[in-house]
């Protein structure tokens, strides 16, 4: 077929089917759907729970969760299974990423009452991580592609960081210290409603940036790969896609881990500067 | 395509090319400072390294978020 002929334009020829339609399928690969694809099995239609006026449905991403938690569960049980002073196999790995969310996270950002924090501060990393890993499986999908599940993980920082300096401070304190002291009351009018939306983008900062840096490398990766079907040359999927979807997937594990630490990071970095406010 | 549409498309697509241009000017401005400083005093590179990659990420993800509507101005 010539190039003219193969780049779209005009009529598509009988029996090829429905013209490729390259948005379209790349939006279907990191949506959300009720179908489960399963290698060897097929499709699995995932049931829609009723109960009463409330409609859930189970999802594709609803079940990469559940897999995430068992995979965690897995892995705890195994790190703990025979634990011993001198960790040995994969208490040795668990018990590095509990250090480093400890020390590197949680007591670098958090001035006072730090290790209070790490059980929230170590659950989110982890189920982020496996979360974010599982989306490099064949099969699987991305959950925190999804903007529901990322807005669920900031609600639960945004409630952390409130808990933490009313805990501190008090409730009436905890507001109070949202604007810095000795500022001049003619201020005051222009500074609580930006520190209160302050309040509100921080989390919602959280949950974007979670959103759509999960999202871009997986459409980099589908649209390099779309080119093939879109341009109908064989070639090209050696020469150029191939090779830079490769290219990507290998920037994409390091965004993986990196946007796993940065949530968790700043977390705990709010929750320091709630915890102890700057005066 | 009617008009709307297509002007739709143009903006994302100028705005997209706009958005690159703001995060590669970022992370270019705060690169080349980090490794002159990575060379000037090696034991430290380490350390500069992941402050680095930190600010990389937050100036990625504020970019991030301009493609993203970019990606809803295509979809409308």
């Amino acid at each position: 077929m010539s190039v003219e002929q193969a780049a779209g334009h005009g009529p598509v020829e009988q029996g090829a089917g429905e013209p490729f339609n390259a948005g379209e399928s790349i939006f279907h690969h990191i949506g959300d759907s009720g179908t489960l694809e399963l290698p060897f099995v097929g499709e699995v239609h995932l049931p829609v729970l009723r109960l009463g006026p409330y409609h859930l449905a189970i999802t594709k991403h609803v079940v990469m969760m559940w897999v995430a938690c068992a995979i965690i569960l897995a892995l705890m049980w195994l790190a703990t299974r025979r634990r011993s002073l001198v960790p040995k196999g994969i208490q040795t790995a668990m018990e590095m990423i509990v250090v480093f969310v400890r020390d590197e996270l949680a007591r670098k950002n958090i001035p006072q009452h730090a290790d209070r924090f790490v059980p929230y501060l170590l659950s989110t990393f982890i189920f982020i991580l496996i979360c974010n890993l599982l989306g490099m499986f064949p099969y699987a999908a991305t959950a925190t592609g999804n903007i529901g599940v990322t807005a669920g993980l900031a609600t639960m920082a945004f409630i952390m960081v409130q808990m933490a300096g009313i805990r501190e401070h008090g409730f009436a304190g905890h507001f109070k210290n949202l604007v810095p002291h000795g500022v001049p009351v003619w201020l005051l009018p222009i500074m609580i409603p930006v520190e209160f939306l302050g309040l509100i983008t921080k989390p919602f900062a959280l949950c974007v940036r979670l959103f759509a840096n999960m999202i871009a490398g997986h459409v980099v990766i589908l649209a390099l790969i779309s080119l093939v079907f879109i341009l109908k040359q064989a070639w090209v999927g050696f020469v150029l896609s191939v090779p830079f979807a490769l290219f990507i997937s290998s920037i994409e594990l390091l965004v993986i881990f990196l946007q796993a630490y940065i949530f968790t990071m700043l977390a705990s970095l709010f929750i320091g500067m709630s915890v102890h406010p700057s005066h | 395509m009617e008009m709307g549409s297509s002007l739709a498309h143009f903006a994302a697509g100028i705005g997209a090319g706009l958005a690159v241009i703001g995060g590669a000017a970022g992370n270019g401005r705060q690169a080349a400072p980090a490794m002159e400083g990575s060379a000037r005093q090696p034991q430290v590179a380490g350390e500069i390294r992941t402050t680095m990659i930190i600010a990389a990420a937050l100036i990625e993800g504020v970019t991030l978020f301009a493609e993203v509507v970019c990606i809803l101005l295509a979809l409308k």
